[in-house]
């Protein structure tokens, strides 16, 4: 089990308040993910709920049960950390068991499970090696030996691939969405990366300033970003935000496209002229300057033949605008 | 360094910093040669680097005429004593200081080192009178505190340096693994600053073995250590150059060794967290 | 990190550390103070009762004290010098690529593992001695009368004596901060067009800013109480030439046994430890910060 939920959760740092006021209520075997830039109060979130750090008000429950005051080692959770936080001294097998040692339990039935953790995650023939003859993978791996062994009630990822080169980090994000589907234990995961964020999440919290913006599922985000913030944030490249006389004729303060909704069209719809071209062969990413609206990111096909310098005119597909309002909240 | 440097050079270098280390080196080694001189030869002029008459009589005169054996266990046992005591209540104190810090952990640390700046002469007769009435005057235990509380502020300085450099998150990992404030301490944090530890240990067994002030003053001779032995080998016994210098050598061997040995580790804690 | 938990956890364990030091300080400063306001002599022990400020004034009046001051000043000044200038030397020659690096360390380490007295007595007796020391023998050797090192200049030979124990520490400091200046910054200045001097000034001196202080801060704990040396050689003579404040309550209280103007100097020397302290701290504070 691991429902944990928040009830109107703040934190103070002195007199600097990091975060206002929370509700959240994460349901047990989901993967949620908080989302946010940096310093929007996600990972201090995360030791809230780790209980890393007191709480300045508020009510967390973990499974109906008031963890508020609890001390971390008895909140009965796991955490992946950053740094891995692997202990230097101890080799894999005694990182691995660690935390069964603090529980008390005894040795045969240790060893059975840090053995079956580590042919989940193909780190049998390591077991006898220290942390420091790893790779940044394996480490990582390591680390989430040692959380899953407990068979908490929630893992708590706290930008765990952060420190790994981009080629293993599409890996290991594979690689944790199958764990989370084979153990359907609670997973909190906080990072900065919105591909991460859409590509593993059952639900995304994005966080700004300490406040939450929104919750849903990656595609809600995605089709119905509430406001201007999280249309920002969620997608890639950035949705195309335009003010001025063009969103007005909408009726909005501020209008969305997204790139990938603009087509390139011989005539009509926004004029503007081709400044940067990346062509990628799936597909060709154009910044395009246009006369009325500004500079617009353009997805266009995979082999569209526009250079540096090219006139285009650009049309957003029927239905995909998004409007927003004065307050930059989405409107009806 | 990834520079190419002329073997001249290098022989230069090499030949000025023998020359200026040998120099700084020499007072100990002309010590430990005078001490296998007959008297004769010690005091010959000019001085002789070799002569033909070596001998091992100064040892042996100096161990017949005094209780070595006892001068050198008092010395273990203070200085180890003091020093593993010291470790035991400035571990949690470092740990403190270096994980929890407060605005005032700064002038906390500060506070420390400046009781060791009191002159020990300025509190000298007090100090003998608490030991005495308290029955700890010329006992190992007496000095074993006495030591410990001098040299406290410099293990905490110095492990709290060393604990500073491992990274919050491991010992926050300890604490979701379940691992108590004890456990912690023990499991984790201990074995990760052992050679912080190390050489913590190393210097202030250094530093109480060559304790001379309160080594003297409050003993006789039950718990008198080697530096209160060479003292009693100093003005008294006329100007036996050759013994002096036996007694001297017998008084800094064990911990000539114990540094020559122990160099590498005692250099990195010397630096007090000058050096990142 | 800090928990409410935790940081009561911290208190619990720093206490300990705190209260000795505390009672250790406190404790035998009370009584020196209480005693410096009495009258108390071993010699004459039927005479007691208040002494008011009489024996304060005996040290601020007395002649001597103020020379002690002085000599107190210069020994931690001249001694605090010597080490750091000749350390930062040493360093810098044992830094350079030279053969045997480690053997170097050993030799130059080796003057801090002798303890004070042995320290002391080899250089009186074996170096400084005006018949059979060393350079007494060179001196004839060459024709000059001998030096009396000890009675012609008490002080130096102090500085000296101290200097020679302390060199190793200051140096082997200086040392390990040069060895973790990083080559690419010295290279960079390199291509910058900067000469040794100009790379000397600009590159290594601020890097050591941290290490200097450290052997300042260090160096002064422990010589503001430098006695041992003192009465191993000079014994604070000739006259009073060589008498610091700790050698001269060390007089008052164990040689004249007048345990009250003992104590009263002893208060005068926590002040002025302090006054010293006080300066070291405020000066060298922020540069332990970084």
């Amino acid at each position: 089990m691991g429902k944990i939920t928040l009830h109107d959760v703040r934190k103070n740092f002195g007199a600097t308040e990091v975060i206002p006021g929370i509700d959240l209520t994460i349901e047990n075997g989901e993967f949620v993910v908080f989302v946010g830039p940096s310093g929007c109060g996600k990972s201090t979130l995360l030791r809230l709920i780790a209980g890393l750090e007191d709480t300045s008000g508020g009510v967390i429950s973990i499974d109906g049960v008031d963890a508020t005051a609890l001390p971390p080692a008895k909140r009965g959770l796991a955490m992946v950390f950053q740094s891995y936080a692997l202990y230097p001294h101890m080799t894999v097998r005694k990182n691995i068991m660690f935390p069964l040692k603090m529980a008390g339990m005894e040795i045969g039935e240790a060893t059975r499970r840090a053995d079956a953790a580590a042919r989940v995650l193909n780190l049998t023939n390591y077991m006898e090696r220290k942390p420091g003859q790893l790779s940044g993978g394996q480490r990582q791996r390591v680390a989430i030996g040692r959380a899953i062994v407990r068979e908490p009630a929630a893992f708590l990822f706290d930008e765990p691939l952060s420190n790994l080169d981009a080629a293993l980090r599409v890996n290991m994000r594979q690689e944790i969405t199958e764990l989370h589907q084979s153990l359907k234990t609670t997973m909190i995961y906080v990072t900065h990366d919105q591909v991460e964020a859409m590509t593993m999440a059952d639900k995304i919290v994005v966080l700004n300033a300490g406040r939450i913006e929104q919750v849903g599922s990656p595609l809600e985000l995605y089709n119905q970003p509430k406001n201007t913030f999280v249309a920002g944030f969620i997608g890639s490249p950035k949705m195309n935000l335009i003010t001025g006389p063009e969103a007005e004729k909408l009726g909005a303060a501020t209008i969305g496209v997204r790139p990938e909704h603009l087509d390139v069209v011989s005539e009509g719809g926004w004029s503007g002229i081709v400044g940067l071209s990346e062509h990628l062969g799936s597909d060709t990413f154009l910044k395009v300057t246009t006369d009325i609206v500004g500079t617009l990111n353009v997805r266009a096909g995979g082999e569209v033949r526009l250079r540096h310098g090219d006139r285009v005119n650009l049309i957003p597909q029927a239905g995909k605008v998004h409007r927003f309002g004065a307050d930059g909240k989405a409107m009806a | 360094m990834a520079r190419t440097v002329t073997p001249r050079r290098k022989l230069y270098f090499t030949l000025a910093a023998w020359t200026v280390a040998l120099l700084i080196f020499f007072p100990v080694f002309w010590t430990i040669l005078t001490s296998f001189k007959t008297e004769v030869s010690a005091v010959a002029s000019p001085p002789q680097l070799f002569t033909a008459d070596w001998t091992l009589e100064n040892y042996a005169e100096v161990w017949s005429r005094s209780d070595y054996p006892r001068f050198f266990w008092n010395s273990v046992v203070i200085s180890v004593g003091s020093t593993l005591l010291g470790l035991l209540i400035a571990i949690p104190a470092a740990w403190s200081m270096a994980f929890v810090p407060g605005n005032r952990t700064k002038d906390l640390l500060m506070w420390m080192l400046s009781t060791k700046m009191m002159p020990a002469a300025a509190v000298l007769i007090p100090m003998y009178l608490i030991f005495q009435k308290t029955g700890l005057f010329d006992t190992r235990i007496g000095l074993v505190l006495a030591l410990m509380l001098m040299n406290l502020p410099v293990i905490v300085w110095m492990l709290y340096t060393y604990f500073k450099e491992i990274p919050g998150e491991i010992l926050e990992a300890a604490r979701m693994d379940g691992a108590s404030l004890r456990n912690e301490i023990i499991y984790v944090l201990t074995p990760m600053a052992i050679p912080g530890i190390a050489s913590t240990m190393l210097l202030n067994i250094i530093l109480a073995w060559n304790e001379a002030f309160w080594t003297i003053t409050l003993t006789t001779v039950d718990a008198a250590p080697l530096s209160a032995f060479i003292a009693s080998f100093s003005a008294p016994q006329g100007l036996f150059y050759a013994k002096l210098s036996a007694a001297s050598t017998m008084a800094i061997a064990p911990i000539l060794i114990l540094g020559w040995f122990s160099q590498k580790q005692l250099v990195r804690g010397l630096t007090f967290g000058a050096v990142k | 990190m800090a928990t409410q938990s935790s940081r009561i956890a911290a208190r619990l364990m720093v206490a300990p550390s705190v209260i000795l030091l505390f009672v250790w300080m406190i404790v035998p400063l009370a009584l020196t103070l209480w005693y410096s306001f009495r009258i108390y002599r071993l010699l004459s022990p039927e005479r007691s009762g208040w002494a008011g400020f009489q024996h304060y004034a005996w040290f601020l009046n007395s002649p001597d004290f103020w020379l002690a001051i002085s000599n107190t000043l210069l020994l931690v000044g001249g001694v605090l010098a010597i080490t750091v200038i000749l350390g930062i030397l040493v360093a810098l020659l044992i830094d350079q690529p030279v053969w045997g690096q480690g053997p170097l360390r050993i030799l130059v380490i080796s003057p801090f593992f002798v303890m004070p007295p042995v320290a002391a007595s080899i250089w009186e007796n074996l170096f400084m001695h005006p018949q059979n020391g060393m350079f007494a023998s060179f001196a004839q050797g060459l024709g000059f009368q001998p030096i009396l090192f000890l009675e012609s200049y008490p002080m130096s030979s102090v500085i000296f004596i101290v200097s020679w124990e302390w060199l190793p520490f200051a140096a082997l400091i200086f040392l390990t901060a040069l060895q973790s200046l990083s080559s690419e910054q010295m290279e960079a200045a390199e291509m910058d067009g900067a000469g040794a001097m100009s790379r000397f000034r600009y590159i290594v001196m601020p890097h050591m800013t941290r290490s200097i202080t450290v052997v300042i801060l260090i160096q002064t704990i422990f010589l503001l109480g430098i006695f041992g040396e003192i009465y191993t050689t000079t014994q604070g003579g000739p006259g009073s030439a060589s008498t610091t404040l700790p050698y001269m309550i060390f007089k008052q209280a164990v040689i004249a046994k007048d345990i009250g103007r003992a104590a009263a100097g002893g208060i005068i020397a926590v002040i002025l430890a302090n006054i010293v302290a006080f300066f070291l701290m405020r000066s060298m504070g922020k540069n332990l910060d970084a």
